[in-house]
């Protein structure tokens, strides 16, 4: 895959999981890498630090994305440090919530839909000025977005909305060659998801899926890695499930 | 993988051209399949000459003894197969569905969907033993969309990708993966034929969000990719190519 030498990444949600994988993937491919946190500070600094020990450049910032203007205020902080232009926005934080469709509250939902939908689209909004023909946006859904999964309405909800995001943005943002695409992880082996370590869990994942193992952060990461780079600048619009072929 | 063994089909122009010549730059080992002797011969010296060292088998992915044969031969050479592209394929002649005739259907279903599922059938004979491989299949934006005097490909590609998901379940049981990639308008001498050129050329550009027609380049990246171990928790899924043509 081609250098991404001397281009510039913001990563959500890049202290753990996948946005922390994402990090180091598109590091080692030579970007520049804004590694976004919300609460885990000291862990998102582990990830810059990593990045510069091994000669890349790296810096963390750090606001909740739940609150309304923070996708303005993170934008407004991006192009101070990055300038004219910004080549990949991964916006990869979300967070999750398992609870029966009786056991739902409208805090809980409100929530899921600020951090997992609202915030990407007013990220990316917030970003335009400074996209252009080549850069590359990612998004994060998921399985559960088309295949239901107990207890997990209003989370695949947001997720089906991102699917809904890519195709409008795709659309809307083609001519102006800024490509947006997502990638839709089934059950991954993250703090995120405690899931996939309890056995059930286990069973469950593998149950639903072709190739029988539970994903790592990496298996997602190489997949954005690529959506990010030159090798997919035909593709627009998709979304690309990792999930080890389930519920085909 | 320092040197897969790739074989493809319909290697003779277009995308299958494009992905031999791609993977014969990264230092892979080939077998190149086509109908047209002169032509295969003339595409083997060139990517010998790249330093790939390249067989040319002529075969009809129409008949299974000539297919059977193909494999045969790539096996006795190279002694495994790492990754099979089932690329043959054939656009057919519109035709509006009042006038359509059987030999039609057999034309262009036994191109592209039983020449698919013999690839399948025999790359997953040679990659059983091996208990890993990678086959992709070429779908097209008309595997999920309609079109009007296109039935007979429209309704191909559906199948190619129903072929390709329950290949892809069916597989892993073996460590095969098996997916497709779907192109949109992309710039082949099959798309010169399916619209005349010209104007009607121009005109499925202006159509894609993206504004231009695709290169057979940039679908031999995504094919590339789709194979790779960067895709490894990838099965069962189509990958669409296409300057956001399915977006909108």
């Amino acid at each position: 895959m081609s250098s991404l030498a001397g281009k510039t990444a913001l990563v959500t949600g890049a202290s753990r999981g996948i946005g922390r994988a994402t990090s180091l993937a598109l590091a080692k491919k030579g970007a520049q890498v804004l590694v976004h946190y919300s609460s885990a500070a000291a862990e998102a600094e582990a990830v810059v630090n990593a990045i510069r020990a091994s000669g890349g450049r790296a810096e963390a910032l750090g606001i909740d994305l739940s609150v309304p203007d923070a996708p303005h205020k993170l934008a407004a902080r991006v192009r101070e440090i990055v300038g004219a232009r910004l080549d990949i926005l991964v916006a990869n934080a979300g967070v999750a919530k398992a609870a029966t469709i009786e056991d739902t509250s409208t805090e809980d939902f409100d929530r899921l839909f600020a951090v997992n939908a609202r915030a990407p689209y007013f990220l990316v909004q917030q970003l335009l000025p400074i996209l252009d023909d080549g850069s590359s946006v990612i998004l994060l859904s998921s399985l559960v977005a088309h295949a239901a999964v107990d207890g997990l309405s209003a989370y695949a909800m947001t997720k089906g909305a991102i699917d809904t995001m890519v195709k409008q943005f795709a659309a809307a943002l083609g001519p102006r060659g800024i490509r947006v695409n997502a990638v839709a992880p089934g059950v991954v082996e993250t703090d995120m998801s405690s899931f996939a370590k309890t056995e059930a869990g286990r069973d469950f994942t593998l149950g639903m899926q072709a190739l029988q193992r539970v994903a790592q952060p990496d298996d997602i990461a190489g997949v954005i890695a690529f959506l990010a780079s030159d090798e997919a600048r035909w593709i627009t619009g998709d979304t690309i499930h990792v999930d080890g072929g389930s519920k085909l | 993988m320092a040197s897969p063994i790739v074989l493809i089909t319909g290697a003779l122009s277009g995308i299958g051209r494009a992905t031999a010549i791609a993977y014969a730059r990264q230092g892979a080992r080939l077998v190149i399949s086509g109908r047209r002797v002169a032509e295969g011969e003339a595409l083997a010296a060139e990517l010998n000459a790249l330093g790939a060292e390249t067989l040319f088998i002529q075969a009809d992915v129409r008949h299974e003894d000539e297919v059977e044969t193909l494999f045969a031969k790539a096996l006795a050479r190279f002694g495994r197969l790492d990754i099979a592209v089932n690329n043959a394929g054939t656009e057919g002649h519109a035709a509006s569905l009042t006038e359509i005739t059987p030999e039609a259907y057999q034309a262009v279903f036994d191109t592209n969907v039983l020449g698919t599922l013999l690839g399948i059938k025999h790359a997953l004979r040679a990659m059983q033993k091996q208990n890993a491989g990678s086959i992709v299949n070429i779908s097209s934006t008309m595997g999920s969309r309609g079109a009007a005097s296109m039935a007979l490909y429209t309704a191909s590609k559906h199948a190619v990708e129903g072929l390709t998901k329950s290949a892809a379940i069916e597989a892993a049981a073996y460590g095969v993966r098996v997916n497709a990639v779907a192109p949109g308008p992309t710039e082949t001498a099959m798309l010169e034929r399916l619209t005349g050129g010209g104007e009607r050329k121009a005109a499925f550009a202006a159509g894609l969000p993206m504004k231009r027609l695709g290169t057979a380049e940039e679908v031999a990246d995504a094919i590339q990719f789709i194979a790779s171990e960067k895709a490894r928790f990838i099965t069962g899924e189509i990958i669409h190519v296409n300057g956001g043509k399915t977006a909108s």
